[in-house]
């Protein structure tokens, strides 16, 4: 029963403290360069507030058609037995390996006016994707589902089917048993999914400018508005940056602490 | 792609070569120098730095191309460039004016032209249709943004762009696609784009022109070299190769 800690051999702690360096120091060097006097007056003008309430109203869209259609898809993929599962599992994860901008050209392959399913969009309803805020939000919902999707249909998979059987044993139909069982158990795998998949919504660019353009007010979200800004006023695009680093880390901190060590215990 | 790769192979040659000069006994003195050239220069520039080469053997030219705005930040950071060719004066001027760049000279011009998907289903004839179609400008702060401002301006035209694009490439693949109707791009980036998109000419007295200019960075340890490479551009082989291009002379 030795339950001392053995110490960390030398070269291990060294590659270590280089590799939290470099990871860390471009952050430091984010913070150090933000001009923190003119953070106010640079984060409240035009084109930061409606780059910010724009990227606002596109994430927590994209996630809620995210929630919307990834949760029946992730059971789904953990239910089904059917031989094309794997395909169809690896098939809605690409996105997540994608590069963003491939993406984006796909999307517009696939529902812009002359695409594959965008022309009759255009052409039977006067729709128009590309250049509009839907075009955005279906941009990030397109990035941001197979976060959701893996969160949840691996949750699933892992549950214990036997309190589902129970459940049912007792009396309960197919629909209480999801409503009452299968959801609370994976509820903190959902909530992580929903917020892992908010935070990639919020910070998508290649796909966003690829597919829907950059217009102020209309489809220039916050990473956008940094890309923008880097090449005007810097100091603008690092007041801008840090809301975005701050998002993310209280995204980190939240998951970790709540739900992704409950989730993995 | 195909491109990219022959740029790579290149660098690692002329990275070869450079290693095994350091350690051998040899000589001759090879140089190479860094040209930081605006992305609308990179099929010409290509040609032209073969042409010096083989003009000048001791000289290796190596180019990293970008939007002109992004390389004057790089060469206020202190990149390793020698030669910087900026495609408009606004991304020039102020390292003119901060010193940080010397012996600029104009060596070409550059024109706007509407840009229009094959067949123009829009029926774009001229500026007087902007307004009424799906538009796409670069953002201000390119040169080919800043330019058709002054071109909307120059013609007191009010349009409202369907979007304000990175560059000059993001507003053509998007024109290619037929997703918007039209776009405001340089002369030259039409005629790169060969049969991909067309293009609606505007008549010179509405038109606005963009000087490139190159100099030297006042920082490069290659300052002969470099200069040469400056003047080189206004050599006729050179002039050539950029009116082949579709620039003007300066």
């Amino acid at each position: 029963m030795r339950t001392t800690r053995r110490a960390t051999p030398l070269p291990i702690g060294i590659l270590a403290t280089v590799g939290v360096a470099f990871l860390a120091i471009p952050l430091l060097g984010l913070l150090l360069r933000t001009p923190w006097s003119r953070l106010p007056e640079l984060l409240t003008s035009p084109v930061a507030t409606e780059a910010l309430r724009l990227s606002l109203i596109c994430s927590l869209a994209a996630t809620a058609i995210a929630v919307l259609v990834g949760v029946p898809l992730a059971w789904v993929l953990a239910q089904s037995r059917l031989p094309g599962t794997t395909a169809v599992r690896a098939l809605v994860t690409l996105p997540l390996v994608l590069p963003p901008v491939v993406g984006g050209v796909a999307l517009l392959l696939a529902f812009g006016r002359r695409g594959v399913v965008g022309q009759y969009l255009y052409d039977w309803f006067g729709v128009q994707l590309p250049f509009s805020t839907a075009g955005v939000i279906l941009a990030e919902a397109f990035v941001a589902m197979p976060f959701l999707v893996i969160t949840v249909e691996g949750a699933l998979r892992s549950a214990d089917p036997r309190y589902d059987e129970a459940a049912a044993t007792l009396g309960a139909g197919r629909w209480t048993v999801l409503r009452r069982v299968t959801l609370p158990l994976i509820a903190p795998a959902l909530i992580a999914g929903t917020v892992l998949a908010w935070a990639r919504a919020l910070g998508e660019f290649g796909a966003t400018i690829t597919f829907a353009g950059n217009l102020p007010g209309v489809t220039q979200t916050l990473p956008l508005a940094v890309y923008a800004a880097l090449d005007t006023d810097r100091d603008a695009a690092i007041a801008l940056s840090l809301v975005l680093l701050v998002a993310s880390l209280a995204v980190l901190l939240l998951l970790r602490d709540r739900y992704l060590r409950a989730s993995s215990s | 792609m195909s491109r990219a790769l022959a740029f790579g192979a290149v660098a690692v040659t002329a990275a070869a070569v450079i290693g095994s000069a350091g350690c051998s006994t040899n000589s001759t003195t090879s140089t190479t120098i860094t040209v930081g050239a605006a992305s609308s220069l990179t099929d010409v520039f290509a040609q032209i730095g073969d042409d010096f080469t083989r003009a000048n053997p001791h000289i290796t030219v190596r180019f990293t191309f970008a939007g002109s705005s992004s390389l004057a930040e790089q060469i206020v950071q202190g990149a390793p460039i020698d030669v910087f060719a900026s495609a408009g004066t606004s991304s020039m001027q102020p390292l003119i004016d901060s010193q940080a760049v010397t012996d600029a000279r104009a060596f070409a011009s550059n024109s706007l032209q509407i840009a229009v998907p094959p067949g123009n289903p829009a029926g774009v004839t001229g500026l007087a249709d902007l307004p009424g179609v799906t538009l796409l400008v670069c953002q201000e702060q390119v040169p080919c943004g800043g330019a058709a401002q002054r071109l909307f301006e120059k013609n007191s035209l009010s349009v409202s762009p369907a979007s304000l694009e990175p560059d000059v490439r993001s507003v053509l693949t998007k024109i290619e696609a037929d997703e918007a109707d039209a776009g405001i791009v340089y002369v030259t980036d039409v005629r790169a784009a060969g049969d991909s998109v067309m293009g609606i000419s505007i008549p010179d007295d509405q038109n606005v022109a963009t000087l490139l200019q190159a100099a030297v960075v006042t920082d490069s340890a290659h300052r002969d070299a470099a200069l040469a490479f400056v003047s080189f551009l206004n050599s006729p082989d050179a002039q050539a190769r950029l009116a082949a291009a579709g620039f003007a002379a300066p």
